[in-house]
């Protein structure tokens, strides 16, 4: 499975599964972040530890190791 | 923050208490700003309002009193914060919600609606942001979804003021009718476990003020007040099991093994169904939007950095450059009215006070005002144009080498303008240990108070040209240093696991001319009426602890002296020996010859010193002191008797430095540190913090001190 973290600039996937303890998921969820959700990669922080991904309207900005725990398909 | 005290209203028929709730940076405090004449603080980023400020106004028959809650992307606690608010919907006595939605991003905005469904109280909500909409072609059925989801929707924009009257007559409305229940529809399989709890209730005659539709919800999502309230009942025997059957039927039929995930993505279905209903977009969103563009170069992974470095040393610059225009003026102004005022007084003892101490105390501290209102203008701009995100956004990867949070930045960077702020606004933070940890190193980035100290000392001791780069590298290394205290905390005292970071980007927003002002005026007339207030008084302390007790056998014994010598340079040396003699022997001369040991290896003199702690009470009493010490002193001679030149004259180089380094790194002031005791949870933090930044200061400032002796 493909994680969030592992994603290119500019591309566009679908959100498969949420892992993490529990609370983490539903800070994912209010953002929107939820299953089958579609996520475009905005920009990445320099050193990639940072990166930006637009849900919806909406910009949100996590870390890599947060988008290691959003697994994802390409759409 | 609180501007705005909380004061109670008369209990009569006609008050309708409402609480003000919406995702962040919808612009709930902008809303209620338009409605009544308060004036919360506005900002373009998520947790500008960290805890609940309540607002009174009067309209038609009717008094209103608006409880402005934080701002929350769902009822789960997360931080404490959004912990406020989702207390405050279940725990306080209210008679309905105003719930604020962002009308350019409804679907993201009904997730939290929708939670909001489930508490069970009257709701208004307020199509917020509709002029934005507009211009971006979006247009919502206001009609339609009053209709749709059975709770009255009101277009405003609190940027325009326009639908206030609207909002106001649907609260009176709503708050007239009885009770009506909410149209939110899931799929068929909760409904249908919906369906059996209500039942099951309906059979045993359950009482209770809320519909058992509600109950049977709140139930199924698990909502522990709901548990615990019908835990105690006798059917809960029975009920029990029939929930757990209900939850995995949900969890199955969701293919997820957390009920609340399966009730968000029923949420999000229903949210999507409402808006497909009465949103339409004109003009399908082009691909790529301003915000995005503007994006692309401001958090550009290689030119991000250097242009948010770029923009704040330009800010130093202004502040140095353009805040040094009017200051001759102001000077000038000051030593004008001084002059003008000790003539009319003739005691001696009543003039030098108010010449000497009251003008100028507060004349010293006055003086910088134009360098406060520049840095302040580019803090507002920060907060209210959308960039603060943004550098959190690119810092946070280096922060999180230090041990700190992305998110600490934007504490942090509220403490460029006050210490107060910055140790509320920490409460963003999740995790009780990086607040803390944020809460230390606050006091590291160097406050607007300090910044008249530093503009003194740099332009006493540096060229015009180089002093706003000067400026710049004391609030960079400030910085610095902070991020190394930070880690070194993090490695000692605040160990523990990363917290997470997930954070929104808001939309980037032209600040409005009016907010900007608004805010900036706001801070200034607090920075002069502290200057008129509390430095005045503080001014007339130093001045009276600085000129008694009288040694008349000394007056007397120079006063024939001066009689005596026959050159009037003799008589202005001896006069200037008398003045430094009586002020050493002065209350507070003693009190600085005593500290002098303990400062003696800094380089500072007892005045150096006794203006340093005095500084604990505020950093602009350090100005006002040295403003009284040196107007007392030593610079009846030359003509030239501003503060700067008596400084440059009087202080050596090295001393200099080491002061700064105090002044950058002891503690901010009384009242910061009575706020950072409230926030860090108790006394004994204070201490810690006391004796964290004073010993760094010390052992720091010695070895600058050092270090500048050995270069000079």
């Amino acid at each position: 499975m493909k994680k969030l973290s592992d994603c290119q600039k500019a591309c566009k996937v679908k959100v498969v599964k949420l892992s993490g303890d529990s609370e983490l998921r539903q800070r994912f969820i209010s953002f929107g972040i939820m299953k089958e959700a579609t996520l475009e990669i905005l920009e990445h922080a320099p050193g990639k530890s940072t990166i930006e991904v637009k849900v919806g309207k909406m910009r949100i900005a996590l870390r890599a190791k947060e988008a290691e725990l959003i697994e994802v398909e390409k759409i | 923050m609180n501007e705005i005290e909380s004061k109670t209203c008369p209990v009569i028929a006609n008050h309708i208490k409402i609480a003000l709730v919406g995702q962040p940076n919808v612009g709930k405090s902008m809303l209620i700003n338009s409605v009544s004449n308060a004036h919360l603080h506005v900002g373009n980023f998520s947790g500008v309002t960290v805890d609940k400020t309540e607002v009174l106004f009067d309209y038609k028959d009717y008094h209103f009193t608006v409880v402005d809650l934080p701002g929350t992307y769902a009822l789960n606690d997360y931080s404490i914060e959004e912990r406020v608010t989702s207390e405050y919907l279940s725990d306080n006595d209210y008679d309905l919600i105003i719930n604020v939605v962002d009308s350019t991003n409804l679907e993201k905005n009904l997730q939290l609606t929708a939670e909001l469904m489930s508490v069970g109280k009257k709701m208004v909500i307020a199509l917020n942001m509709t002029d934005e909409a507009q211009k971006e072609g979006i247009e919502v059925n206001a009609t339609y979804m009053s209709q749709l989801i059975g709770i009255s929707c009101v277009k405003v924009s609190a940027v325009t003021k326009t639908g206030i009257e609207e909002m106001i007559n649907a609260i009176i409305k709503e708050f007239e009718t009885t009770s009506v229940e909410h149209k939110l529809i899931f799929s068929e399989a909760v409904e249908e476990e919906i369906e059996k709890i209500v039942s099951y209730l309906q059979k045993h005659k359950y009482k209770s003020r809320n519909s058992y539709r509600n109950i049977a919800i709140n139930l199924l999502k698990g909502n522990k007040k709901i548990y615990a309230k019908l835990h105690d009942e006798p059917l809960w025997i029975e009920l029990q099991p029939i929930l757990i059957e209900s939850s995995r039927h949900i969890e199955l039929h969701h293919d997820c093994d957390d009920v609340k995930e399966a009730f968000a993505a029923e949420y999000s279905a229903f949210n999507r169904g409402v808006v497909a209903e009465v949103v339409s977009e004109k003009n399908a969103e082009p691909k790529k939007t301003l915000t995005e563009k503007i994006d692309n170069v401001l958090i550009h992974p290689i030119l991000g950095i250097p242009i948010f470095l770029f923009l704040m040393w330009g800010l130093f610059q202004l502040t140095f450059e353009i805040g040094a225009i009017p200051m001759d003026y102001i000077d000038a102004f000051f030593g004008w009215f001084g002059d003008t005022v000790g003539a009319t007084i003739a005691n001696d003892d009543i003039r030098s006070l108010i010449v000497d101490g009251i003008i100028g105390g507060v004349g010293a501290v006055v003086l910088f005002t134009p360098n406060i209102i520049i840095l302040f203008i580019g803090i507002a701009l920060l907060e209210s144009t959308g960039y603060m995100s943004r550098v959190a956004f690119l810092l946070d990867g280096f922060f999180h080498k230090f041990g700190l949070h992305g998110q600490s930045f934007i504490p942090l960077v509220t403490g460029f303008g006050c210490s107060i702020p910055a140790y509320m606004s920490a409460r963003i933070l999740k995790n009780d240990r990086d607040r803390l940890l944020t809460l230390f190193i606050i006091g590291f980035m160097s406050c607007g108070a300090r910044l008249p100290v530093y503009v003194l000392f740099v332009g006493a001791f540096f060229s015009p040209e180089m002093a706003g780069n000067i400026l710049f590298i004391i609030y960079i290394s400030g910085a610095m240093l902070g991020l190394i205290a930070a880690k070194v905390l993090k490695l000692t005292a605040f160990k523990g696991v990363d917290e997470p970071f997930v954070m929104e980007m808001p939309k980037y927003r032209l600040p409005s001319f009016k907010l900007v002002w608004h805010t900036v005026l706001t801070k200034t007339m607090m920075y002069l009426k502290k200057a008129g207030t509390f430095i005045a008084g503080a001014s007339m302390l130093i001045w009276f602890l600085s000129n008694y007790p009288h040694n008349t056998v000394l007056e007397e014994e120079y006063a024939t002296k001066i009689e005596k010598a026959l050159h009037v340079e003799d008589k202005a040396a001896l006069q200037n020996k008398l003045d430094e003699t009586l002020l050493e022997q002065s209350y507070l001369g003693s009190i600085g010859k005593f500290s002098e040991p303990i400062f003696a290896p800094l380089g500072f003199d007892w005045k150096m010193s006794v203006a340093l702690q005095a500084g604990l009470a505020a950093k602009e009493v350090v100005v006002s002191t040295l403003g009284v010490l040196y107007s007392l002193g030593a610079d009846v001679d030359e003509g030239n008797n501003s503060l700067i030149s008596a400084i440059s004259k009087n202080i050596p180089f090295p001393s200099a430095v080491a002061f700064i380094v105090v002044i950058m790194i002891y503690l901010p002031c009384l009242a910061a540190s009575v706020v950072f005791t409230r926030e860090a949870g108790g006394i004994k933090y204070f201490f810690y913090l006391l004796g964290f930044t004073s010993v760094i200061a010390y052992v720091l400032a010695f070895v600058a001190y050092n270090l500048a002796v050995a270069l000079t």
